[in-house]
């Protein structure tokens, strides 16, 4: 097998007496859409932070392509190719759809130390923009002011933006947060479209979407995995039954 | 393109014609007194432009900006009182060590956010005042004055009141075209989006640090050359022309006439000075009267004066 994209060793991050991450590791390979699931106060977040150079784990590694990350700040690693979306929406509102998804685009574009030119008239932005657009279905609105729209499409928004610096992997933080049923259902669609394309990492509460999209999923509880398998091998993990999924049927945390 | 008939646009423009014709005006009823006024307010006005760049645009709200209108200032003084009238040595030493105090401060207090970037421009600010206070040799809190206007050669009499004042109309004009196509270059965005929301900047791989302090650095050079024409208008210098409260009237201009607007801040410089001159020959508590006008306007125009003239706020 392929060297993996994505390489977590022994990684370990306390607060305190709280110890949210404890020695996580995981390999995701390339291509993979890997889910991580689990209760709230998991450590999700806290993993995910570590892996976007947002926190600075107490112990442990994190590669990327074979390079060591650990230490490398949150910017470096997008331009490395390490992108991601937000659990809480995060992105530009007093400026429009397409000058956000530009602004990703730029970052990627070299230096931006360019005073004179106008980057609103830069087709090197602004097309490339209006493609990540299209792939996640935000077309005709990109002259609305982000802060006006809705919270779905605040979310497609999320993820052409991570689309746009043309990553090589994709940390998606609960894309589906706060989505009702059909604009779920939608992204169901378009992660599978992208899944095509991209090696992807997938912190998810909505059950049904994880077990539709992923290949392979890893449980984690107290900053703990306690298991990483097959979707199927999961579902029939007596740990995982007993610690997460308990004695009902469904769960669903969203 | 073609320009719209926005109340603004008409006020834009009327302003630019009565602002071109105040030497006209001087010459006609022999009298200097409006036109020296309105060279105050071009200049001051170059001063706002700046700190709205760095404060509309970037967000961030230094309260140490008048700092760099003293250095420019000093700068020019020094010269001459050291014998070196020449205004082609003067303004550029005076935008470039502007640009190097631009440079230590920025590095410094860009590492901070919101009240303590404030505090700390502001503690900045303060230590330069009493930096110029302790020149002993150029009058120290009494100022130095300035017995000739800075020298170009014979290819400009800045003593003629009228040639300085277009000088000022015209670096006015220049600079609020240079940022314009700052803002709205790609520096200007990722400078805007560092402002919007720097979390995602980052995470979207712009090193926001660098491009915010060379912002604050280009600011800082701007408003040393207001500085240095600020000396020339004055024909003097002292340590209360960078004393915290100008900081604080720069900082009213910009939000009076409209932060991150282009030219908010020079409506702000007009308003707050004519308001000054004409309310403080009403009365000796004329700030009384400016206070609640502020006030009026934080509360219910969020976008200033220009921002009732486009009905909106403009970005």
């Amino acid at each position: 097998m392929a060297e993996p994209l994505l390489q977590i060793e022994g990684l370990s991050k306390r607060f305190g007496g709280i110890i949210a991450s404890n020695n996580v590791s995981l390999d995701i390979a390339t291509g993979e859409l890997h889910a991580i699931i689990g209760p709230n106060g998991a450590g999700k977040t806290t993993l995910i932070a570590q892996l976007t150079g947002e926190l600075t784990p107490n112990a442990g590694h994190v590669r990327f392509g074979g390079v060591d990350i650990t230490q490398t700040p949150p910017f470096r690693r997008s331009l490395l190719g390490l992108a991601r979306s937000f659990q809480i929406t995060s992105v530009f509102p007093d400026l429009t759809v397409l000058d956000n998804v530009a602004l990703a685009v730029q970052a990627h574009a070299g230096h931006s130390f360019r005073f004179w030119r106008k980057a609103r008239r830069d087709t090197a932005l602004r097309e490339p923009a209006r493609a990540a657009l299209a792939r996640v279905g935000l077309i005709g609105r990109d002259e609305a002011i982000v802060g006006t729209m809705s919270h779905g499409e605040h979310r497609q928004l999320e993820i052409a933006m991570a689309l746009a610096t043309r990553p090589r992997m994709l940390l998606l933080d609960e894309p589906m947060a706060g989505m009702g049923p059909d604009e779920s259902a939608r992204l169901v669609t378009t992660l599978r479209e992208l899944k095509k394309d991209y090696t992807i990492l997938l912190v998810e509460h909505d059950m049904d979407a994880v077990f539709a999209l992923a290949d392979r999923i890893s449980v984690l509880v107290y900053g703990r995995v306690i298991a990483t398998g097959l979707p199927d091998e999961i579902r029939n993990n007596a740990e995982v039954k007993q610690a997460y999924l308990g004695d009902e049927t469904r769960v669903s945390h969203a | 393109m073609t320009v719209a008939l926005t109340p603004r646009n008409i006020v834009v423009t009327l302003t630019v014609i009565g602002l071109a014709s105040v030497p006209l005006y001087a010459a006609w009823v022999g009298n200097n007194f409006v036109m020296i006024l309105v060279t105050r307010i071009l200049i001051l006005a170059i001063a706002a432009v700046s700190l709205n760049l760095i404060m509309g645009y970037g967000g961030m709200v230094s309260f140490g900006h008048a700092a760099f209108l003293g250095i420019g200032g000093y700068v020019v003084g020094i010269l001459a009182y050291e014998g070196i009238p020449s205004g082609f040595i003067q303004w550029p030493l005076a935008i470039i060590i502007c640009g190097i105090v631009a440079l230590i401060i920025g590095m410094l207090s860009l590492r901070t956010r919101g009240v303590y970037f404030i505090m700390i421009t502001l503690a900045f600010a303060q230590m330069i005042y009493y930096v110029g206070s302790s020149l002993s040799r150029y009058g120290a809190d009494d100022g130095l004055t300035i017995y000739r206007r800075s020298q170009f050669a014979g290819l400009l009499n800045l003593s003629s009141k009228v040639v300085f004042y277009y000088v000022c109309l015209a670096l006015l004009a220049l600079t609020i075209l240079l940022v314009w196509r700052i803002v709205n270059s790609r520096f200007g965005m990722a400078i805007r989006g560092a402002r919007s929301n720097e979390r995602r900047m980052r995470a979207i791989g712009f090193p926001t640090f660098r491009y915010r302090l060379v912002c604050f650095v280009i600011a800082g050079m701007i408003c040393g050359l207001a500085g240095a024409l600020l000396a020339n208008h004055t024909e003097f210098i002292s340590p209360a022309a960078m004393h915290w409260t100008r900081s604080g009237d720069l900082i009213i201009m910009v939000v009076l006439g409209g932060m991150g607007s282009l030219f908010g801040p020079v409506i702000g410089a007009l308003v707050l000075l004519v308001l000054e001159e004409a309310l403080s020959g009403l009365t000796e508590y004329w700030q009384i009267i400016l206070g609640p006008l502020l006030l009026a306007i934080v509360l219910y125009a969020r976008g200033g004066i220009n921002g009732l003239l486009v009905g909106q706020r403009h970005g």
